[in-house]
């Protein structure tokens, strides 16, 4: 394939029948970026030769505002940030400043942050798998079954903490309001139901000829690049690296259940779809032992303050295993009362990275597909 | 997971082998117990390599760049000094009284990394580089020939603390637009006072 800079040196030497490059700026409104996010491709012909992603559309500077306030402050920020996973977005925070003034969290509220979150993966990899193939052309109906069940997670998690995306539920030391029988009760049911759903959903999809021309061998992915530019999450898995921070870190009470972490082999944007179809069906598992586990008990550590926390100075850096990769929150403290720096490392942000490597030589009707298997949330990427 | 050795054993083992490499220890005062090291410009790029190739540490996975901002302190201290003070009859004799003396510590910009190894499962290690001052000499030199993931995080350093990273192959700014000029994630950055949306408007 012909690079770029040998194209542009051969236009500027005056060569004739070299064709057109053409260049196309990719949104911000573009349906298929998912938000206000914009790619200025050059294409020669029907080829992408060049990609670069442009962000900040939706960047309000989400850390300072952070900074600003008290530590309590930051949480229901943390929501906008991955507006459709707030709670692990909750999780990752509060994680961060446990890590940092020391604070321990009761089982039974370990055990219910574990169900949020994962209710949270399975509704995120659902409504990815539709955005996918809403994105291939299959307008509508793969989204609306996974529409159809992450409305029945979201009713779910209203009559838990109130509201259906922004729940604002997790405080460091604990939980907001603890859940009662009836809820988990309801959850149950809920949980028994999703296995038949991932099997209809697969059934859908599994052998249809479109998805597997459009998706096998798109958007490969090598091992060692993906290592390198830091991609995490159902992506890295994709391409064979077994990382899974749940299963590496153990943070919360992983170490207790049994999951398998699925890898895929190629690094396509079939793998990376596969991925999500698999971890729903693992995300089932782990539901159905914390249902079986949940102890009473308090849900919240009786010693913290949530008001006017004051953490010794120092740093901690803590991250856990969020839908779309690591969700990390670097924290240093002054020992105010709000943190000196915030920062979030934002996993969909960065397994853009390597965005270009996956498409370039690609048609550009497949920039879109392999947008589409990154999965990213622009609250996220500009924040 | 392997263990991973004590910064103060990786700091002695950079060393030994990378030669002329300066590292200091920085303590975390926090429960997190996460130390890190402060490299010099100069070797900071073999360092990371050497971190990310030697067979034991294989800290091939860079998870986070960041900047931080600490600003210009003054350091108070009281001193005692002898001096010639008129007394209330007006004559001068030598007492010794309290002075404060002020010095000023000039403030410098921090870009920090944090290093995990996917192979070995260990981590992290956080490494830290900083700038001589806020103003003028903001350079550090950039890891993202070492770790790819660095790219877009070196580049929202720059973007909004203004580290200007040496060796980086695309610095631009990610976040804010073309042409803005300051930058805001900094301690003393002070909004604009008009509406920037109004003056776009044609």
């Amino acid at each position: 394939m012909t690079t770029v800079a040998e194209l542009e040196r051969r236009v500027e030497a005056g060569e004739d029948g070299l064709g057109d490059i053409l260049e196309v700026s990719m949104g911000p409104h573009h349906p298929s970026t998912h938000g206000v996010f914009r790619m200025d491709v050059r294409l020669e012909g029907e080829k992408v030769v060049r990609l670069k992603p442009v962000f900040g559309y939706l960047h309000r500077n989400h850390e300072k505002i952070a900074e600003h306030g008290a530590y309590l402050h930051a949480i229901p920020y943390t929501d906008r940030l991955d507006y459709l996973c707030s709670m692990t977005n909750n999780w990752g925070y509060v994680l961060a400043v446990e890590k940092l003034a020391g604070i321990p969290v009761p089982e039974r509220a370990e055990y219910i942050r574990v169900i949020v979150a994962e209710l949270t993966r399975f509704q995120n990899h659902a409504g990815l798998v539709g955005f996918l193939l809403q994105d291939m052309g299959a307008s509508g109906t793969p989204l609306m079954y996974a529409f159809r069940e992450r409305e029945k997670i979201l009713d779910l998690f209203e009559s838990l903490s109130g509201a259906r995306m922004m729940c604002n539920y997790l405080r460091f030391g604990g939980l907001r309001v603890d859940c009662t029988p009836a809820w988990l009760e309801e959850a149950r049911q809920l949980i028994a139901r999703l296995p038949r759903f991932v099997d209809e959903f697969e059934a859908l999809l599994r052998a249809n000829e479109i998805l597997m021309a459009r998706t096998q061998g798109t958007g490969v992915l090598p091992r060692e690049l993906a290592i390198n530019a830091g991609v995490t999450g159902p992506m890295l898995r994709a391409s064979g690296v077994n990382y899974d921070i749940r299963k590496v870190d153990h943070y919360g009470i992983y170490d207790r259940f049994e999951f398998r972490v699925p890898l895929g082999d190629h690094g396509d944007v079939y793998d990376r779809y596969m991925m999500r179809i698999l971890e729903m069906r693992e995300t089932v598992k782990i539901l159905e032992q914390a249902l079986r586990g949940i102890p009473s008990g308090p849900i919240m550590d009786p010693k913290t303050r949530l008001r006017g926390l004051r953490p010794k100075p120092g740093e901690a850096y803590g991250r856990i295993e969020a839908p779309k990769g690591e969700l990390g929150f670097f924290l240093i403290s002054d020992g105010s009362m709000n943190p000196y720096r915030y920062r979030v490392r934002p996993p969909s942000m960065i397994n853009l990275t390597i965005l270009e490597d996956m498409c370039l030589g690609h048609n550009v009707a497949d920039v879109v597909v392999i947008l589409g298997s990154v999965d990213i949330v622009l609250g996220e990427v500009d924040r | 997971m392997s263990a991973l050795p004590t910064a103060e054993e990786l700091k002695a083992q950079i060393e030994a082998a990378v030669s002329g490499a300066v590292v200091t220890v920085i303590p975390n005062g926090s429960l997190s117990a996460q130390h890190s090291l402060l490299l010099d410009h100069e070797h900071a790029r073999a360092v990371a390599l050497f971190l990310r190739d030697h067979p034991d540490l294989r800290l091939d996975y860079c998870s986070l760049v960041t900047g931080v901002d600490w600003l210009d302190t003054e350091l108070t201290e009281k001193i005692k000094v002898k001096k010639m003070v008129a007394g209330p009859d007006g004559a001068e004799t030598e007492q010794e009284v309290e002075e404060t003396r002020k010095t000023k510590v000039p403030g410098y910009l921090e870009a920090v990394y944090h290093l995990f190894s996917m192979e070995k499962k260990h981590g992290p290690v956080v490494l830290r580089l900083r700038t001589a001052n806020r103003t003028d000499r903001t350079r550090v030199p950039s890891l993202t020939p070492v770790w790819r993931s660095c790219e877009f995080q070196e580049r929202e350093a720059f973007d909004l603390y203004g580290i200007v990273f040496d060796g980086h192959p695309d610095l631009r700014r990610i976040l804010m637009w073309e042409g803005f000029e300051d930058y805001p994630m900094r301690k003393d950055y002070v909004p604009p006072a008009d509406d920037i949306l109004m003056e776009a408007r044609p």
